[in-house]
């Protein structure tokens, strides 16, 4: 085990950890963001409505997020009408392109996860707020949507751990993120075993503090359904 | 029923407002799913102060009837108005009627507070915020109004000391009452109750008809679809026996369930008051 190799590429992880972090917030924000409303719809007893949002979270859910990755960075560049359009600042950049795909893939599975939730969410609670007088958008809004983001947390926070493990594909579209700074490790000093073994324990210790954090965002949300 | 029908209604119900305290006026109610004809044409009038008991074996209509005068479920024909204010209905698509104006039905289910048989508190909720919940979001009430509104109902439904607890950590008792002081905070003008009852452990049914009772002597207008003929005997003013989806009977208790009249009625009675 060479440790000296080690500590001298630690600013390379220091970085690939903060690469991975921010690629891991912005597909998430941006995939809960579009998922609300998504999985609202996706819940609509209205097929016209229902089965659109069903078909991207069918298609996106379906394929592998590599597959989804290389499409949006190498993919799109193909064509000349991307190149030319005012979007190629952005396709261009492998960091916005590794975002925009890993915001798609969880934007899908968080809408399904969602629209499962305001399903299952009890009837007799629904009547009894409309019962009271409530709009509609008042429902939603204060029983519905409190009540299935609540009890969809615990598989969020899977979804939330599954992301920052799946970051790991930015390092293949030239990213230096956590991987990615393994490999760079890797090709520098030839020690694969320690480049490897020191990013799993950097993602190891990320996964303690996702799981940390949504326990504590569970007992602060979820106390109603715990057992006295 | 068409349009001119409906304008008379309209009219006698104002000439009676004016004489009598009528509060609630339901009229002709038929509901049908698919063949299946629930309700044939039921009528029932609740003055203030009234308590009308409705009873009847499963399957009967009473919950139906119950649910159809706050529009949970849609009738296919009737008439319902509350304090002299008719409920416009239209055509659905599925040939039921729904409210022709959301915001009328909004404002007439404000006034017709509602218990149901499974308490159907909003579980992320504690009683508290169960109970201040629709003040502030349906009246427009400040939180701190609401919050000693609600502080003065839990207190009278005797659960005050589990204003801080979720309904899942509640006995079915206590839920019951958090669920009548939730509905007691909107100040309705007529409460519905739905088999408040029936969904209780035995020894739990006692704390949540004392409750009622007490609410019936404060000359509050209620409705009330249960099984407990003890109360429909003792607090209600009148009873009214459904069968098939119609009156078989109804009139004072007294005289409805000491000396039923139709057979219908003494089956049904003997089945229930051993």
């Amino acid at each position: 085990m060479n440790v000296d190799a080690i500590i001298e590429s630690m600013p390379l992880y220091f970085n690939g950890v903060l690469t991975t972090i921010k690629l891991l917030a912005t597909a998430l924000l941006v995939g809960l963001v579009f998922a609300l409303p998504l999985g609202i719809l996706r819940a609509s007893p209205n097929l016209w409505i229902a089965r659109p949002v069903w078909c991207f979270t069918y298609v996106i859910r379906g394929t592998p997020m590599l597959v989804q990755l290389f499409l949006v960075y190498y993919g799109l560049a193909q064509f000349e009408w991307m190149r030319e359009s005012a979007l190629w600042p952005w396709f261009r950049s492998a960091w916005f392109c590794a975002a925009l795909a890993f915001a798609i893939n969880t934007c899908a599975y968080t809408t399904e996860m969602l629209a499962g939730s305001i399903k299952a969410t009890n009837a007799g609670e629904l009547e009894a707020a409309r019962s009271m007088g409530m709009s509609r958008a008042t429902v939603l809004r204060r029983i519905l949507l409190p009540s299935a983001l609540r009890r969809a947390l615990p598989a969020y926070s899977n979804e939330a751990i599954m992301m920052l493990h799946g970051t790991s594909l930015a390092s293949i579209v030239t990213l230096m993120d956590l991987t990615g700074a393994a490999r760079e490790m890797n090709s520098r000093f030839y020690l694969p075993f320690e480049a490897f073994l020191t990013a799993g324990a950097f993602y190891l210790a990320l996964t303690f503090v996702l799981v940390s954090a949504f326990h504590l965002v569970e007992k602060r949300f979820l106390s109603h359904l715990r057992a006295r | 029923m068409d349009m001119k029908n409906m304008d008379m209604k309209n009219m006698d119900m104002t000439a009676m407002d004016m004489t009598t305290t009528l509060k609630l006026n339901v009229q002709n109610l038929h509901k049908r799913y698919a063949a299946n004809e629930v309700l044939k044409g039921v009528s029932l009038e609740a003055h203030a102060g009234d308590v009308i008991s409705v009873i009847g074996s499963s399957g009967s209509g009473k919950s139906t009837m119950l649910r159809c005068i706050n529009l949970l479920e849609q009738p296919n024909q009737g008439t319902i108005a509350l304090n002299g204010e008719t409920l416009e209905l239209i055509a659905d698509r599925d040939g039921s009627l729904k409210a022709r104006d959301a915001k009328q039905l909004q404002r007439m289910r404000a006034k017709l507070a509602m218990v149901f048989q499974h308490f159907n508190l909003w579980a992320h909720m504690t009683a508290l915020e169960n109970v201040i919940e629709a003040p502030i979001h349906v009246l427009g009430m400040s939180k701190d109004e609401a919050i000693s509104r609600a502080e003065r109902y839990l207190e009278r439904v005797g659960v005050s000391h589990r204003a801080a607890m979720y309904p899942a950590h509640l006995s079915g008792g206590e839920q019951q009452r958090v669920a009548i002081a939730r509905a007691l905070a909107m100040e309705p003008e007529v409460m519905l109750f739905d088999e408040p009852t029936s969904a209780l452990d035995p020894e739990l049914v006692g704390e949540v008809l004392k409750v009622m009772r007490d609410l019936a002597a404060e000359g509050r207008t209620m409705v009330v679809v249960t099984h407990e003929m003890g109360f429909a005997r003792e607090v209600s003013n009148r009873v009214i026996f459904l069968h098939k989806g119609l009156i078989e009977e109804s009139g004072d208790p007294r005289e409805v369930l000491v000396n039923p009249q139709s057979d219908r009625l003494r089956q049904f009675l003997s089945g229930s008051l051993k």
